[in-house]
């Protein structure tokens, strides 16, 4: 399952419309100024604002490039186009480029991985991809059973679909 | 009046309390409780607590500046990333990991017991060691009394009535075995401590305040065992397993009819009289934004290191240190943690990395502190080494070998193949002090308040990282023993980077000692020349051994409500010479 089919960008969506769109908890007063990279993410820009200014710029890059807007290129261009962000051989206008990938990529795989009940992950199929239980809570039994597949079915903080089966 | 109702403040509080004061708490997040805050319904959720941080103090309300070294300009740290500082009751102490180690006896005179074993002047100039002003005989009692209140689970190996077998060997002597039984282990410890063994170390379970069993704690304070969840570091605990303020003082102390606590309430500072020897009280501002004076015959400073120290340098109270001349003693000291790691890939195990909890593991304590012989090394100081699987929520624990492209086909055949026979060996190490280590006042960045953020001038020691190299070779000859596909050892390297991970073990700036030009706090956590101000908490470390801070934390706790019951209310106003 593509990270788009498990429902990544329904996700990020949501994400952008919530607390985390505009950063309201993080500490967002000037002077903004770049730093040393140990100092971490020196932006003003939230996250919001990080995916109109960066996607508009990677449609426009892809145009000129490409001949195309980015949903439009076929795969392997795709590809290309990321692998290039990556390596930061792109220069997209008006946005950090290194810093667009990596919000990208860090919420996207935050939507597959994470629970279900936030739009990514459908049908927990990151969990059984891995073999990650989910939202557990007792392992008493199992702790001490060492070096053995457990054969657990994952469970979401919603629980299960198979819970849900009428009769 | 207690400023802070984390570990600290709640122990204090309910020590005065207990002595007849009328005690109010002043807590600047909000009140949590496990039903309510931490519901097991929906307390397993990684992005909420883990990746969103729910339960840290929100930079927004404050953050610190960090520079490695004067010649930078310090920036704010607008994530979290080095260091997770918690926020309400419970503070930090309810995402903690529950790792309750207690400092070794050595450590508490910790320069003179180096001078006397390798030289008078062994020690580098580089490093600013210095010594507690107290012993382990007065420790112990109080070490005991912590470990009584969050039911830390274990086994001693050196008890006053004689040693036994299975403890880590090179703990102090203690009065009592831990109150409850150590935890069962799942497969990556019990690896570890078998390949451990067969070199001759002697593994032992980590001191864990995850209780084994029902527990009731002195105050009638029941716990529930752990459940091995995986949801345990940055998350709150469900099952009233996880020791924490509020889940082992709290509940007691608030039917307390002589205690008050007021939440949302943040400190602006410690208010003084005219010749500043005397605390009159605190200012706080509460959740509409009002500004409140409350008077006060007693002011504890019980907070996180850095709020103890910011509040320190804003109210005025002692010298603020200043590197250049090596003067001053607020600020001074500041010191964090060395962690290294190697990482196993295996491919004929089955780790089952999601049963885990912050504490549970196994350690040895062969390359710790002063427990090797440091002749001709070069450097002091050393680690403990453990794995201590904390569950594997996989937005975080996706561990694939170095080379693997970050997403794609590949990736993802790499993430799952290694997912459940990956595992990996800590160390984690001291960070001695150092003169150029200090915390100031920020020059530029304010907080919403408008009063400057706490500045972090910090990089790691020669000292540090040559100690680093030493412990991480000792970890992958272990490693190689239990003969792993693949492994990446990972000595910590300079320079100190605020973004990842790395322990929010953050000590010093208001130090303990015996002499007033070069410590901020008496032996009972009393500040010098302001007899009724006590400040508590990791903010007192001289440096920081190759341990996790909580067990000292709360045994200073005890220490300073023992003080001040037992001889500071006989002699108020005085400081305690006894």
């Amino acid at each position: 399952m593509s990270g788009k089919e498990a429902g990544c960008a329904v996700f990020i969506d949501r994400q952008l419309a919530g607390p985390y769109g505009d950063f309201e908890r993080l500490y967002m007063h000037g002077p903004f100024q770049d730093g040393i990279p140990q100092q971490g993410d020196q932006s003003p820009l939230t996250p919001r604002q990080r995916y109109r200014i960066g996607l508009a710029a990677l449609n426009d890059h892809c145009r000129n490039e490409l001949g195309a807007p980015f949903a439009d290129l076929s795969e392997e261009q795709r590809d290309r186009v990321l692998s290039q962000l990556e390596a930061d051989e792109i220069k997209l206008d008006d946005i950090d480029t290194p810093l667009f990938f990596e919000a990208i990529l860090q919420n996207t795989m935050e939507g597959f991985f994470a629970d279900p009940i936030y739009g990514g992950n459908r049908d927990m199929a990151s969990w059984r991809m891995l073999g990650f239980p989910g939202a557990r809570y007792d392992y008493r039994d199992y702790i001490e059973r060492h070096n053995e597949d457990l054969g657990l079915e994952p469970v979401s903080i919603a629980g299960r679909s198979d819970w849900n089966t009428q009769g | 009046m207690v400023v802070g109702l984390g570990w600290a403040g709640a122990i204090i509080a309910n020590g005065l309390v207990d002595a007849g004061l009328s005690v109010v708490g002043v807590e600047r997040g909000p009140w949590r409780d496990t039903a309510k805050d931490f519901n097991i319904a929906s307390v397993t959720d990684e992005l909420r607590y883990s990746q969103r941080q729910e339960l840290m103090l929100r930079t927004a309300q404050n953050t610190i500046t960090m520079r490695n070294n004067p010649s930078q300009t310090a920036l704010p740290m607008r994530k979290w990333g080095s260091f997770h500082p918690g926020n309400g009751t419970g503070g930090a102490g309810n995402h903690w990991a529950g790792i309750t180690f207690r400092f070794q006896p050595e450590e508490f005179h910790l320069r003179s017991h180096l001078e006397e074993r390798y030289g008078a002047d062994s020690i580098p100039d580089e490093l600013s060691l210095q010594d507690w002003g107290t012993d382990w005989n007065e420790m112990e009692p109080h070490y005991d009394a912590f470990e009584k209140i969050a039911g830390t689970s274990g086994r001693a190996a050196n008890l006053i009535s004689g040693r036994q077998a299975g403890g880590n060997p090179f703990e102090g002597v203690r009065a009592n075995d831990y109150p409850t039984p150590p935890l069962k282990q799942p497969y990556s410890p019990t690896l570890f401590a078998d390949t451990a063994r067969e070199m001759g170390y002697k593994p032992f379970p980590v001191p864990s305040s995850l209780v084994s069993q029902t527990y009731t704690n002195p105050l009638g304070v029941t716990m529930g065992p752990c459940t091995f969840c995986g949801f345990c570091t940055n998350y709150g605990c469900a099952n009233y397993s996880k020791a924490s303020a509020i889940t082992t003082v709290l509940p007691a102390l608030i039917r307390k009819d002589n205690f008050e606590a007021r939440t949302h309430c943040e400190v602006l500072r410690v208010t003084t009289d005219s010749d500043g020897r005397r605390a009159t009280g605190i200012v706080y501002v509460d959740s509409a934004g009002r500004q409140w004076e409350q008077p006060a015959e007693i002011v504890v400073v019980a907070a996180f290191t850095f709020e103890n120290v910011r509040l320190m340098l804003m109210s005025g109270i002692g010298e603020a240190y200043d590197p250049a001349t090596r003067r001053g003693t607020t600020g001074r000291n500041y010191a964090y943690q060395t962690a290294n790691s190697v990482q196993l890939f295996f491919d004929d195990k089955n780790f089952n990395p999601f049963i885990g909890a912050g504490a549970v593991g196994m350690g040895i304590d062969e390359f710790n502190n002063d427990n090797f012989d440091h002749s001709g090394l070069g450097f002091f100081g050393g680690g403990s080494t453990r794995v201590t699987p904390i569950g594997a929520a996989p937005i975080q624990a996706r561990p694939t070998p170095p080379g693997t492209p970050r997403w794609g086909s590949q990736w993802k055949r790499a993430t799952v193949d290694n997912y459940a026979s990956t595992m990996s060996i800590g160390c984690e190490a001291s960070n001695y002090s150092s003169p150029n280590n200090y915390l100031s006042l920020d020059p530029t960045y304010r907080d919403r308040l408008g009063r400057p953020l706490l500045r972090i001038t910090f990089d790691f020691t020669d000292n540090d990282l040559k100690m680093a190299q030493y412990v991480t070779g000792k970890v992958v000859e272990i490693a190689k023993r239990m003969n792993p596909r693949q492994m990446i050892p990972s000595p910590r390297t300079g320079p100190w980077d605020g973004r990842p991970y790395q322990s929010s073990h953050v000590v010093g700036g208001f130090i303990m000692g015996v002499d007033p030009s070069t410590s901020s706090v008496n032996k009972y956590l009393q500040v010098w020349d302001v007899p009724n101000l006590f400040v508590v908490g990791a903010s007192a470390f001289p440096q920081n051994p190759g341990y996790n801070p909580t067990g000292t934390v709360g045994a200073l706790a005890f220490k300073a409500a023992d003080a001040i019951t037992k001889h500071y209310l006989r002699n108020p106003g005085e400081m305690i010479s006894t």
